[in-house]
């Protein structure tokens, strides 16, 4: 029985109904909170359902199930441009969003990070801003998030068991001076929450078939089904967005499963369709009156995109590691994720085990490659340790999502091209983090290391951000639109600069509070 | 060329080929997971030469000692299917018949070096770039490979939790509570 055979219909011509984009983890999470309140919702949903029976502990295979493969283009010279000119992001398309394939690190922003501006000063060749949200603010939200994922290391949950990958990150860590231990995770240590405990699969990244990670597809979704006042409409791919006379939003025009274009009324529309969609669906929407896109009218839509600035280091060793062997992201070092000009960037960045199959190995080692350096580390693939690098990146106005026109989705719609350059900062923090990662391997003993380029960003934030002004964003403090009050900006997009840490915890802790305040406006009348 | 070998090809490409070889290294971990030590693999579009010629250049984009040219076959077998598209049989072929009449008709007759030279000098070119592109997905991505390069594949399905997550002994388990807890244990 899938699940929505039982589920609450609503009508196409129903206008009370919040209409979510997305089911992911801004989309899923805020569907379950308005609902939760006694609001309708209905979510729209590109992908298909795909349940965890369905998951499939093979990395090609899950990536064709899961992905989003429809096309997007790239330009800039970030290398992913010319590594995989068109999977410039690995993102889901599947109901629960990219939270089916995320690893489940749950670190909560830094205060001094929401006012990157005023802390790290003017940065030539950025647009940095300081978030019209503060740590404070928001840290109510990240206790609730932490408690809802069961996040380990918050709430008495106990952290994970550490992994072979993280034994050897743990002890060239201590040789270093760092503190390391298996991370906060929104992983079950225990059975919790009606979901099993970790058995160290290792596939995090094609599915938890235990349901021990957090993911909206098996948590907040089906409990947002449960309340009788959410509709979950799968296959159902939103091409552009109406508005009346006066400027506000009215429903969505979407194709259904068969193709078939379908129209939803709305009171009002909140778009979650990650960082790429997002910006595209507001472009792709332009009218006359908006003849430059939905919410746009500071003509920051779709700029300021950030990808956290990443790489990996892999090593390998005399001893044999099977790194593979657990979940993917088993350790985390904080220890350079503060702010200290003197490394030669602004910002920090973590360091988190990583390890990929064989099969991926091979796709993402060094894109391109061929010849014995090649072979020669893929030979020693049982006996490699990894980890990912993964800090902040600096918002640049040109770094941005447009529209291609000359290339058209299944459905007509111009396609999402992403134009990325690094920024000097970008490349001195990446060169930084790379040579402490290898320190750690070294310090154990390590043969070869190699440092791995940026895999297609799976971190996507940034393209319709936040401000405090109109001008300098498109969304306010809690994700409304500075133009429309009943068009909400509710995923990554939002975040007005991309901090350190991975992004999810506080994608699912804003939606916490945009629901709220949602729930506030429709009481006072105003959407 | 001369007509004969030409119609020879033709009859071949109708027909298909096949690929046959006998595993090089009798106690290896492949050689307890095949049934027999000979094995083949049938060609659909291309010719035995042409998967042979296509197996080399295979080996030497991607050297690794001591691995079965069975698992490079595989790579040969999803040339094949790709070859069953006009354009990419023309590719392929093309590639193939270049490298043959550059070296007297008969690539596969040069020494190693010399062969491995020849291949080298055609990075860029789409033929290279096929195979290449192929081989990254195909030669890393089967049963055979896994075993060879110690990649556990589906085996991780029902988990290592008790099964050699951390049976890692040649660095000193890390101390508790940074290492974690297993499932059901409470921490002190
Ligand atoms: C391999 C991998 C590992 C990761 N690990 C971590 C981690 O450890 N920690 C962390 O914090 N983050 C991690 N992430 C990132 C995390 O998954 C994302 O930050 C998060 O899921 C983004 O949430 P979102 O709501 O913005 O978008 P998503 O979760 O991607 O949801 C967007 C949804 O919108 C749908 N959609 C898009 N356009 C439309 C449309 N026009 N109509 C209808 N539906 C549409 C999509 O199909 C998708 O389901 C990882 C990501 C990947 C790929
Ligand atoms: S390692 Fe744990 S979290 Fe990852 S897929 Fe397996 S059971 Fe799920």
């Amino acid at each position: 029985m899938a699940m929505t055979d039982n589920q609450t219909r609503f009508q196409h011509d129903d206008d009370h109904v919040a209409v979510i984009i997305g089911s992911g983890a801004g989309g899923g999470t805020l569907a379950n909170e308005l609902a939760q309140q006694g609001i309708d919702v209905v979510v729209l949903e590109a992908g298909a359902i795909h349940t965890r029976d369905d998951f499939l502990a093979d990395e090609w295979a899950s990536f064709s199930q899961l992905a989003w493969l429809d096309p997007r283009t790239t330009s800039g010279s970030f290398r992913l441009a010319k590594d995989f000119p068109n999977l410039p992001a690995w993102i889901v398309k599947s109901v629960g969003g990219t939270t089916v394939h995320w690893a489940g690190a749950s670190l909560r922003i830094q205060p001094h990070e929401f006012r990157a501006l005023s802390e790290y000063g003017k940065v030539e060749g950025a647009n940095l801003l300081d978030w019209p949200v503060t740590y404070d603010e928001l840290a109510p939200y990240y206790t609730r998030a932490e408690d809802r994922m069961g996040v380990t290391r918050t709430n008495d949950i106990p952290g994970l068991p550490g992994n072979n990958n993280f034994h050897v990150m743990y002890t060239g860590a201590k040789n270093l001076g760092y503190e390391c231990n298996t991370g906060h995770m929104a992983i079950n240590s225990q059975i919790r929450d009606g979901r099993a405990s970790c058995q160290q699969r290792g596939f995090c990244f094609q599915g938890c078939r235990t349901g021990a990670k957090w993911s909206t597809l098996y948590t907040e979704l089906p409990a947002a089904i449960a309340t009788g006042h959410m509709e979950l409409r799968p296959q159902s791919h939103v091409a552009h967005i109406e508005h009346d006379a006066q400027g506000k939003v009215t429903g969505v025009v979407y194709f259904d499963a068969n193709g078939d274009q379908q129209r939803q009324k709305a009171r009002l529309v909140a778009v979650a369709g990650n960082s790429l969609e997002t910006p595209r669906l507001l472009l792709n929407s332009a009218s006359s009156l908006f003849p430059d896109g939905l919410a746009n009218s500071s003509g920051q839509v779709g700029r300021n995109y950030m990808r956290h600035t990443t790489g990996s280091v892999y090593a390998t060793f005399d001893e044999p590691v099977h790194m593979y062997r657990g979940t993917t992201m088993a350790g985390i070092i904080s220890d350079e994720a503060h702010h200290d000009p003197s490394r030669g960037f602004v910002g920090g960045y973590e360091m988190e085990t990583v390890s990929l199959g064989l099969p991926f190995m091979a796709a993402f080692f060094d894109p391109g490659a061929w010849g014995s350096d090649f072979t020669g580390a893929l030979d020693q693939y049982d006996h490699m340790a990894g980890m990912w690098l993964v800090g902040e990146d600096m918002p640049r106005e040109s770094n941005r999502i447009t529209l291609n026109t000359d290339l058209k989705d299944a459905f007509g719609m111009p396609v999402a091209n992403v134009h990325y350059d690094d920024h000097p900062n970008d490349i001195a923090m990446r060169e930084h983090a790379y040579r402490q990662g290898s320190a750690i391997y070294e310090s154990v003993g390590a043969k070869n290391i190699y440092r791995t380029p940026p895999y297609p960003s799976t971190h996507n934030l940034g393209s319709c951000r936040m401000s405090q002004r109109a001008q300098d964003g498109v969304c306010n403090g809690f994700g409304q639109s500075h133009d429309i009050p009943n068009l909400f900006i509710s995923d990554g997009s939002q975040f007005t600069t991309s901090a350190t840490e991975n992004p999810t915890l506080t994608i699912v802790s804003l939606a916490i509070r945009q629901a709220e305040h949602i729930g506030q406006l429709m009481k006072e009348g105003i959407v | 060329m001369p007509s004969t070998s030409l119609s020879r090809r033709t009859f071949l490409k109708t027909t298909g080929g096949a690929l046959v070889g006998t595993l090089a290294f009798a106690s290896g971990p492949i050689a307890l997971l095949a049934p027999s030590r000979s094995w083949a693999m049938p060609l659909d579009a291309l010719s035995s030469h042409e998967g042979e010629v296509l197996l080399q250049v295979t080996k030497h984009l991607f050297p690794h000692p001591g691995l079965e040219d069975a698992v490079y076959a595989f790579v040969v077998k999803d040339l094949d299917r790709a070859a069953e598209a006009e354009a990419n049989r023309t590719l392929l072929q093309g590639g193939v018949k270049a490298l043959d009449d550059d070296a007297s008709g008969d690539w596969l007759a040069l020494a190693p070096n010399d062969q491995y030279l020849r291949v080298a000098s055609l990075e860029g070119t789409s033929f290279f770039e096929k195979v290449r592109s192929t081989a990254i997905v195909s030669l890393y991505n089967n049963p055979l490979a896994f075993t060879h390069f110690g990649y556990q594949g589906e085996e991780g399905d029902k988990g290592y939790l008790y099964n050699g997550f951390s049976d890692l002994t040649w660095l000193p388990e890390p101390p508790q509570p940074a290492n974690g807890y297993m499932p059901g244990e409470v921490p002190s």
